[in-house]
């Protein structure tokens, strides 16, 4: 008989009876507070339903209400009444009436008898952790709060505001340093008799009243009086998401919970059945191991970060970060070519052999979705509408990368195609763009057409262009951009190849050896002088020598002899 | 906005002698409850009461529109479903929506109200072993009066009409491709709730009109107060702050998603029927090509289909979110 409990019980008696039950028939003494709000006749028809127990007692009822002194107030008179009737009792629980054993009480009862004098509560100063959830800290200790934070938030608000203000501070009794730390401890006789015994303890009491949320600091702070041995953790497992609520464990932990070997559990949801069968009803094996809810700790705290920073790169239901807020445009690194295909023939299938990524044509070409290998529909079911791709262009390219996590998407990109996603790519810190400014005149070069038309199209393709790089060069643009005129390029292709290569930092990538076969370009210079000769500047290739100024004579060239 | 709200109310008052009501049983004063309108769903009926009912509903309310295929009597021995039936037109009353407020008014006071259609099948996080009351509860804890679902279109491979299902089965089992993710979504402007469309149906019948497509967003759990009013399906309610399930930082709430089994194998005669009522959506002539398509007899799957596994897939597909819970 060395563990006494103390359970505070307000709602879901019925699961509080069968924690009771437990608690009892291992042989520890329960001293039960029903809160105050309960009506009468349920908490009658509780007592007597826990009449057949033995060693129950009910403390006197206070009201409790998150945050307020009505907790301290309970855990006060419960715990002075089991010091009281159960002289045996060397360690006081204090537990919740949503909390549930995890493991067999036996277990706890040698855990703390090995450990005569260790106190259990978690008990660390406000200045040193950074715990707090709402921006109250060090002010807890030094406000006055007269007022309910859930029900009279408007004027728990107000009286802050006003306090800070006029600089009303309170002082904090002397002797005391105010600490803080979960409100479910487990003290020895020793010191939890001399907190509730100690002379100045009206001066305490008093101000702790005013304090915030008490019940994590009363205890928590007087502690550090009176305690020879203090282990700063609570035996009881219980987590917070990141507004300070608990989080509660349903069925689907209960793997979990076994695997944490931590003695006590809260916040369990009372309908889940399994998790009580199992660790109220059936044997369980006596471990003698420490706590250690490592497991639980890093998914909960998982939880928290999904709910506050989210999936980088996700756009769904609950999820549309407005612009700027994203937390990542996209879910991962992509490449954009842009004037590669142009330049060389067999870019594409080059591409994805050296590097053994997804190598896409141009995906906002306007007539379709250029998919890798043209495709009609891609992963995540995205189909070569282009009508359906333009709709959202932004979300296309979202969901294109969302869907391929894990696999390095490249597309090429241009000034043929529509151009709604260019200010995205160009911000977006997951792109990386390689432009080869003025490459979209060689398929003109190459095209039979009016040259009145190649030299209106070329105007207009030069502008969305230069446009478009405008946007990569502005202040806003994060993408990793590299850009090289059409002339610098041809100069030393390889080179230029390589540094993208290297930053792609793709996987089992050797020394290129093996170039793309690049365009046939001899007559090129010519091409874009007669542009200019029509008054169509073309700069975005950059100096092109015109192979040689053309003259009136025809080369003279004799047909080779055809010899049998 | 007001206003628009108070017009909607006022019409679905005056809609409140449409429905006679066939049989009311007791309707307990916890828990969830379920509004429906239908009309002949004899084949999804079974399983889908199963299901509200596995994930803890404890009444059903449903409003049947002139059924003739047993769905009336089915409903009405049920010993959880209240039944109230109308022949009035399904579009002169909103598609349905005039009647289940009234009755939402009426019954759904300060509780958590699904409205969910007899073909839509909602799942959420670990709804496998948390049930409606554990989620509402949640909701309740974060000061969530809505919670928001994606709607989801399942096919099944090869020619929608050649599928094999009886009543009662798991209709998943028929039942079990989907398009993972090609949705758009952006914000409405005047309602302020997210829009989404996308998947199969605007995959394969909206290519040339995108703005038509059907919207997949959905708000169909509440926890009701006098004086809301749904404006379009669910897709909006009205007031507007209850549109707000979704995250506009970078953060993600919790949702979950409505499996759509529209595409069991009676499609094709329902396409026929919805389209000789003409009874769907305003501009039921647009549509028309549309149902057209679906009566064709038309194979959904592609290769980027995937299989429905469970709602753990559909979270790391992202298509849900546990948010914090």
């Amino acid at each position: 008989m060395s563990v006494g409990v103390v359970i505070l019980v307000h709602t879901a008696l019925n699961r509080a009876e069968q924690v009771i039950r437990h608690w009892s028939e291992a042989g520890c003494p329960v001293v039960i507070h029903v809160d105050k709000n309960v009506p009468r006749a349920t908490y009658d028809a509780f007592v007597s339903s826990l009449s057949d127990v033995p060693d129950v007692l009910f403390s006197k009822r206070h009201r409790c209400e998150w945050g307020t002194w009505g907790i301290v107030a309970a855990s006060q008179s419960a715990s002075a009444l089991m010091l009281k009737s159960f002289p045996d009792v060397r360690h006081v629980y204090l537990a919740s009436g949503s909390c549930l054993p995890l493991r067999p009480v036996k277990d706890l009862q040698r855990y703390l008898e090995q450990r005569p004098r260790t106190d259990f509560i978690e008990s660390a100063t406000t200045a040193d952790v950074p715990w707090t959830q709402g921006g109250l800290d060090f002010e807890r200790f030094t406000l006055r709060f007269p007022f309910s934070w859930r029900k009279q938030r408007f004027l728990f608000d107000r009286y802050v505001e006003f306090q800070r203000r006029l600089k009303i501070y309170r002082r904090v009794p002397d002797g005391i340093v105010p600490h803080m730390g979960s409100q479910w401890w487990c003290l020895t006789r020793q010191t939890l008799s001399a907190i509730l015994d100690d002379p100045e303890r009206p001066v305490y009491d008093r101000y702790f009243k005013r304090v915030w949320i008490p019940d994590e600091s009363y205890f928590q702070t007087l502690v550090r009086l009176y305690s020879q041995n203090i282990e700063s953790r609570s035996l009881t497992l219980s987590k917070f998401d990141y507004q300070g609520k608990p989080h509660i464990f349903y069925d689907d932990h209960l793997q979990l919970l076994r695997r944490s070997d931590c003695f006590v559990a809260r916040k369990i949801w009372p309908h889940a059945d399994r998790l009580y069968d199992h660790f109220l009803n059936e044997e369980n094996p006596l471990k003698g191991a420490e706590p250690n809810p490592g497991k639980i700790d890093r998914i909960f705290s998982k939880a928290v970060e999904r709910r506050t920073r989210g999936r980088a790169g996700l756009f769904m239901q609950s999820r549309l970060p407005r612009p700027g807020h994203e937390n990542g445009f996209t879910s991962a690194s992509y490449s954009v070519f842009e004037g590669f295909t142009e330049l060389f023939e067999d870019f594409e299938p080059w591409l994805a052999r050296i590097t053994g990524t997804r190598v896409h044509g141009h995906l906002y070409a306007k007539d379709r979705v250029h998919f890798e290998g043209e495709q009609k529909t891609f992963s995540g079911a995205l189909c070569d509408n282009a009508k359906l791709r333009d709709h959202h262009a932004q979300l296309f390219l979202i969901n294109l990368v969302w869907n391929t996590r894990g696999e390095r998407q490249c597309f090429q990109f241009g000034p043929t195609d529509t151009q709604f996603a260019s200010w995205d790519l160009a911000k977006d810190p997951n792109a990386q763009i390689s432009v080869i400014s003025g490459a979209w005149a060689i398929p003109l070069f190459q095209s039979n057409r009016n040259f009145s038309d190649i030299r209106a199209e070329a105007a207009e393709l030069q502008r969305i262009e230069s446009e478009h790089i405008n946007a990569l060069r502005s202040p806003y643009a994060k993408a990793r951009v590299r850009v090289w005129t059409l002339a610098d390029f041809i100069e030393t292709p390889m080179e230029a190849l390589q540094t993208v290569l290297d930053e792609m930092r793709a996987k089992n990538l050797r020394h290129v050896t093996e170039a793309p076969k690049m365009a046939d370009l001899s007559g090129f210079g010519q091409f874009l002088q007669n542009l200019k000769n029509q008054g169509m500047h073309p700069y975005l290739m950059g100096d092109f020598p015109a192979d040689s100024a053309p003259t009136n004579d025809r080369p003279t060239r004799r047909r080779p002899y055809l010899v049998r | 906005m007001r206003w628009k709200r108070r017009r909607l109310l006022y019409r679905s008052w005056k809609r409140r002698n449409d429905l006679t009501r066939v049989s009311k049983k007791d309707i307990p004063s916890q828990g969830v409850l379920v509004f429906a309108t239908l009309r002949n769903e004899m084949l999804r009926l079974p399983h889908w009461l199963d299901h509200y009912r596995a994930l803890g509903v404890s009444h059903f309310l449903v409003v049947d529109n002139g059924s003739d295929d047993g769905s009336t009597a089915f409903l009405a021995e049920q010993p959880d479903v209240s039944l109230w039936s109308t022949h009035h037109s399904y579009k002169a009353a909103r598609f349905g929506v005039d009647w289940l407020t009234c009755l939402q008014h009426r019954y759904g006071r300060e509780r958590w109200c699904l409205t969910v259609d007899a073909d839509e099948v909602l799942i959420y996080p670990e709804s496998n072993t948390r049930d409606l009351n554990a989620l509402t509860a949640h909701l309740d804890a974060q000061n969530r009066r809505a919670f928001g679902c994606l709607m989801l279109d399942l096919y099944p491979k090869g020619p929608v009409g050649q599928a094999r299902y009886k009543a009662g089965d798991d209709p998943m089992t028929v039942l079990r491709w989907f398009d993972a993710d090609n949705y758009r979504a952006r914000r409405h402007e005047v309602f302020g709730n997210l829009w989404i469309q996308g998947g199969v149906r605007d995959r394969l019948f909206f290519g040339s009109r995108p703005e038509r497509a059907p919207t997949l967003n959905k708000t169909p759990l509440v926890k009701w107060q006098r004086g809301y009013v749904y404006v379009t399906s669910t897709h909006q309610i009205l007031p507007r702050d209850l549109n707000d399930v979704f995250d506009l930082g970078e953060g993600g709430r919790v949702s979950g998603v409505l499996l759509h089994t529209k595409f069991l194998p009676n499609i094709g005669e329902k396409s026929h029927e919805e389209l000789s009522r003409a009874q769907h959506f305003e501009n039921s002539d647009l549509y028309a090509p549309y149902y057209a398509a679906l009566i064709d007899d038309p194979d959904l799957w592609c290769d980027a289909s995937v299989a429905y596994t469970g709602p753990d897939q559909l979270i790391d597909l992202g298509l849900m979110s546990r948010g914090n819970w």
